[in-house]
């Protein structure tokens, strides 16, 4: 029972921090466009949700504070308040306080420390003056009543609301608490007097401790309307029974509830008259008269009848009902549409499927020996099949960037506040598709960079006006695909990186040789080394370099590299490419000496035969001639160091990354093989050049290159035994 | 570090009530292992060689699905790497790392025996003498007379030491880098 509560208190704080940021992104919106009736409209509801949500946990501080933004909202929609800057600004900062709100009391079950009490008391200032006067004082005197308190007579019994309860047998099997809805209850107005119903209740040995058996009957008095009330107990409408009779209801409508209710005419009566709902006279005339309007054919008529022939439903109520309707109605649309799943079963499903890969390879290989044509197409039918699972598989772990990306729209409207600067983020290929393994890894990395392109790229409104740069500077998030990568770039159009000032400072630190002057391209980069970012660099660079290894190296953690491009007075470019996924590749299967290794199948463009007469042609060369490209090579014999020496007719598989071409000369092409990715271990982490391992269908293991760190080697082996060979000289 | 090699024992007595140690052949010398952190012992064989890795890492193998590092004892001890028997072993051994638990296998020359060793008869290591960093051995066992070298097999399989140590001849990847080896 505690466990249901707790897993059900455990989405609402998912769905709450949802509703939190589908808030933001709405008001965000709404900065656009202020009339727009329909954000407005889905704020509030946001509002209202947790509010009503938190009511049900009985997280009385959310529900205070959050009652009070729902009231602004409020006022909003019915058009009495108009949308503003600083309504937008409290509205923005409110939700914050909320997102705090549920961090601190939902998910930690602790106290608000004393900041937030001072942030918080501040909002409601700010909030009150959006309030509507006599609002504020029915507010406070919500709070200050205490749920729960009996107090009985002295009341005008008419006065009071009416409300029957009978709870559904699975209210706490769905993970409610009835006393919850009490308490919430007791928010709106003043409980004036309660009986607990416990006829349901069977004997001890047949009573199941999971089920609810219990009903109330409650006098209530507040000023809400009826749908509120009706509000508080919707989301334990289903199976339970609850009757609600509005002040100055008709004997009659009493005398039709005692009717409906599953306990005894006389035993209802007489809490009726001793709560104090009906005096003993009303009751007994009540209970005659019915008895002789009943329909001919003994039923009596329905309660809801009645309501209507009395004309005691109003119309705003009705209405209100029909708008509830509709608005439960999309949303079981979209639940259908969706199915919330903890992501550990995603993941372990995804291992699932990858184990499966192995073993189907397994399977695929003892079929090919035992060369069975029947056996080798049931083989390769089903390793079709798991192929297909696999794609399915990762793809429900695909989320679109999107979401990651809106995030920095209030990141951009902040900063760009805090800095004095006018920046707009524009976003593009936000249907991008990720790993959410990979989005998740990828959130800190993106804010360091914007963050650093709004604080030293963007120049401040005077200096880009000065060189003729509109006033407003734009930050540009973008996404596409790209051969198995996914390419995230941050574009911004301020005033570029200073490469004289990068270059000397390189040379002070002694990562460039004072006679060598490398591209453009490669300068920038620098700004990626550690510890680049010291001292003046910071403020006289275009000031990037605060942290900029460390995005470096998670991204790299990834798998991912990071490139940089700029241009003086026009802005810089800072390209991320990531792989789309962290578990199963599509890989190319080659042979170097007895071992296997796996190329990336999405890096591969071609493959074509090392002749010998190739191999003398190219002597002590590292290129070839590739239909006119000079294609630069690596042996990966000579760069394993595999002992003994390599086949007559060796093969070079030729790989493009990053628009860079370069061949592998490897002993035997094997084709195409679908790669589960396992990690190496730790033991492993400081080795270059291989990114992880897989498991062949003959029970192997073979490694997987790391393409772009290969190259990077050679490159770096190179240029080393140059230099070493100018120095002997 | 006596001080050190002292504590260890006593954990090692602590944890070690009933003292079961696998004895096995590294170069014609005759060591131990408590039973402990021992998950099994495999035929040698089906082993994936990791470029770019010092001697002492002999390569990779698939223990039932998972990539399992193996290392080559003899050349962790820096001495030369073992060779290659019809008797040659990899013993599989659970090593603790931070709050990890990371299986390791170690190549051997042959399995010996299980033989159980009182803590009485576990005598301290000496501070030299052995030919092995002294802070591999948690103690020098009495078995009919003679020493067995009863190994610490967090230390010698220590998974960062070993990380740190292929790193720092990984990122060189020249010929020299690799032939130094193992530089203990």
């Amino acid at each position: 029972m505690s466990l249901d509560l707790d897993q059900a208190l455990q989405t609402y704080i998912a769905e709450a921090r949802e509703l939190l940021q589908d808030m933001e992104d709405a008001l965000l919106r709404l900065e656009a466009d202020p009339n727009d009736a329909d954000t407005i409209g889905a704020i509030f509801r946001a509002a209202h949700t947790i509010k009503g949500s938190a009511g049900l946990f009985g997280l009385d501080p959310i529900v205070s504070f959050t009652h009070i933004v729902e009231d602004v909202l409020d006022r909003v929609r019915d058009g009495d308040v108009v949308i503003e800057a600083n309504l937008i600004a409290v509205l923005l900062e409110s939700g914050d306080h909320m997102l705090h709100l549920v961090n601190v009391v939902a998910a930690q079950g602790g106290q608000l420390d004393t900041d937030a009490i001072a942030r918080e008391s501040g909002l409601r200032i700010r909030l009150q003056a959006y309030q509507d006067n006599s609002e504020v004082s029915h507010a406070v005197q919500v709070e200050k009543e205490t749920p729960l308190q009996f107090s009985g007579g002295g009341l005008v019994e008419t006065d009071n609301w009416h409300i029957s309860l009978r709870f559904g047998q699975n209210v706490m099997r769905d993970g409610m608490d009835p006393l919850s809805f009490l308490r919430y209850l007791s928010t709106l107005g003043e409980i004036v007097s309660i009986t607990t119903m416990f006829d349901a209740l069977p004997l001890a040995d047949e009573m199941d401790a999971e089920s609810c058996y219990l009903g109330f009957e409650i006098d209530f008095k507040s000023d809400a309307d009826k749908a509120t009330i009706a509000g508080v107990f919707e989301f334990a409408r289903e199976g339970s029974l609850v009757h609600i009779l509005p002040p100055h209801s008709k004997l009659t409508e009493y005398i039709e509830l005692i009717r409906s209710l599953p306990e005894s005419e006389t035993r209802l009566g007489e809490i009726l008259v001793a709560t104090g709902a009906l005096t003993q006279q009303e009751l007994e005339s009540g209970l005659s008269e019915q008895q002789t309007s009943a329909r001919p054919d003994g039923s009596t008529t329905p309660l809801g009848e009645i309501l209507v022939e009395q004309r005691s439903v109003e119309h705003e109520v009705v209405q209100a009902a029909l708008d509830k309707q509709t608005q439960s109605k999309d949303s079981k649309n979209k639940e259908s549409r969706y199915i919330r799943v903890q992501a550990d079963k995603l993941d372990e499903l995804i291992n699932m499927v990858g184990e499966l890969v192995i073993a189907g390879a397994g399977v695929s290989l003892l079929a090919q020996r035992v060369s069975d044509n029947s056996l080798q197409e049931a083989a390769s039918v089903m390793s079709g099949l798991v192929e297909e699972i696999r794609d399915g598989a990762l793809r429900l772990r695909m989320v679109p960037i999107g979401e990651t990306f809106n995030r920095f729209q209030r990141v951009v409207r902040d900063v760009g506040r805090e800095l004095g600067k006018d920046i707009e983020l524009v976003i593009t290929g936000a249907d991008t598709e990720l790993d959410k393994t990979v989005v998740e890894k990828i959130g800190d990395p993106l804010m360091h960079l914007v963050r650093n392109a709004m604080d030293h790229g963007i120049e401040s409104a005077a200096i880009r006006q000065a060189t003729g740069k509109s006033a407003k500077g734009t930050l540009r998030l973008n996404a596409y695909h790209d051969s198995g990568s996914i390419v995230i770039e941050i574009v911004d159009d301020g005033g570029g990186l200073n490469r004289d000032r990068i270059l000397q400072k390189a040379r002070d630190r002694g990562l460039i040789a004072p006679n060598v002057t490398p591209p453009d391209q490669e300068i920038y980069n620098m700004i990626f080394e550690a510890g680049f970012s010291t001292a003046e660099a910071i403020t006289n660079l275009s000031g990037r370099g605060v942290g900029m290894d460390v995005v470096k190296r998670n991204i790299t953690a990834l798998r991912g590299t990071v490139g940089l491009d700029s241009a003086v007075g026009q802005g810089t470019t800072v390209s991320i490419r990531l792989p789309l996924t962290l578990a199963i590749i599509d890989g190319f299967l080659v042979g170097v000496g007895k071992s296997s290794y796996i190329v990336p199948l999405d890096m591969v463009q071609e493959c074509i035969e090392l002749t010998e007469n190739d191999r003398q042609a190219t002597g002590d060369r590292s290129y070839l001639n590739l239909r006119g490209e000079v294609l630069p090579f690596v042996m990966l014999r000579e760069h394993f160091e595999v002992e003994g020496s390599g086949a007559r007719r060796a093969n070079v598989v030729v790989v493009s990354c990053a628009g860079q071409k370069a061949g592998l000369v490897v002993d035997e092409l094997m084709g195409e093989f679908q790669t589960v990715i396992k990690p190496l271990g730790k033991i492993f982490s400081t080795l270059r050049g291989i990114s992880g391992s897989t498991i062949l269908g003959s029970g192997e293991v073979a490694l997987i290159l790391d393409v772009p760190s290969l190259v990077q080697q050679a490159v770096n082996r190179e240029s080393q035994h140059v230099s070493t060979r100018q120095v002997i000289h | 570090m006596g001080a050190l090699v002292k504590k260890e024992i006593h954990a090692a007595v602590a944890q070690q009530e009933k003292g079961q140690y696998l004895t096995f052949l590294i170069g014609g010398e005759m060591f131990a292992i408590s039973i402990l952190g021992i998950k099994e012992i495999i035929e040698y064989g089906n082993l994936t060689t990791v470029p770019m890795m010092p001697d002492f890492i002999r390569g990779v193998i698939n223990l039932r699905g998972a990539v399992v590092p193996v290392v080559d004892m003899s050349a962790r001890f820096g001495r030369t790497a073992s060779e290659v028997t019809r008797r040659s072993c990899i013993v599989i051994i659970e090593v603790e790392t931070d709050e990890e638990k990371q299986d390791v296998g170690v190549v051997v020359d042959s399995v010996s025996e299980v033989l159980e060793i009182p803590a009485s008869e576990i005598e301290p290591a000496p501070s030299f003498g052995a030919r092995i960093r002294a802070d591999f051995i948690s103690g020098m066992g009495k078995v009919n007379g003679q020493f067995v070298i009863i190994l610490n097999a967090d230390r010698v399989l220590s998974v960062d030491e070993m990380a740190m140590l292929s790193g720092a001849n990984g990122t060189d990847v020249s010929a020299e880098g690799l032939s130094t080896g193992s530089n203990n």
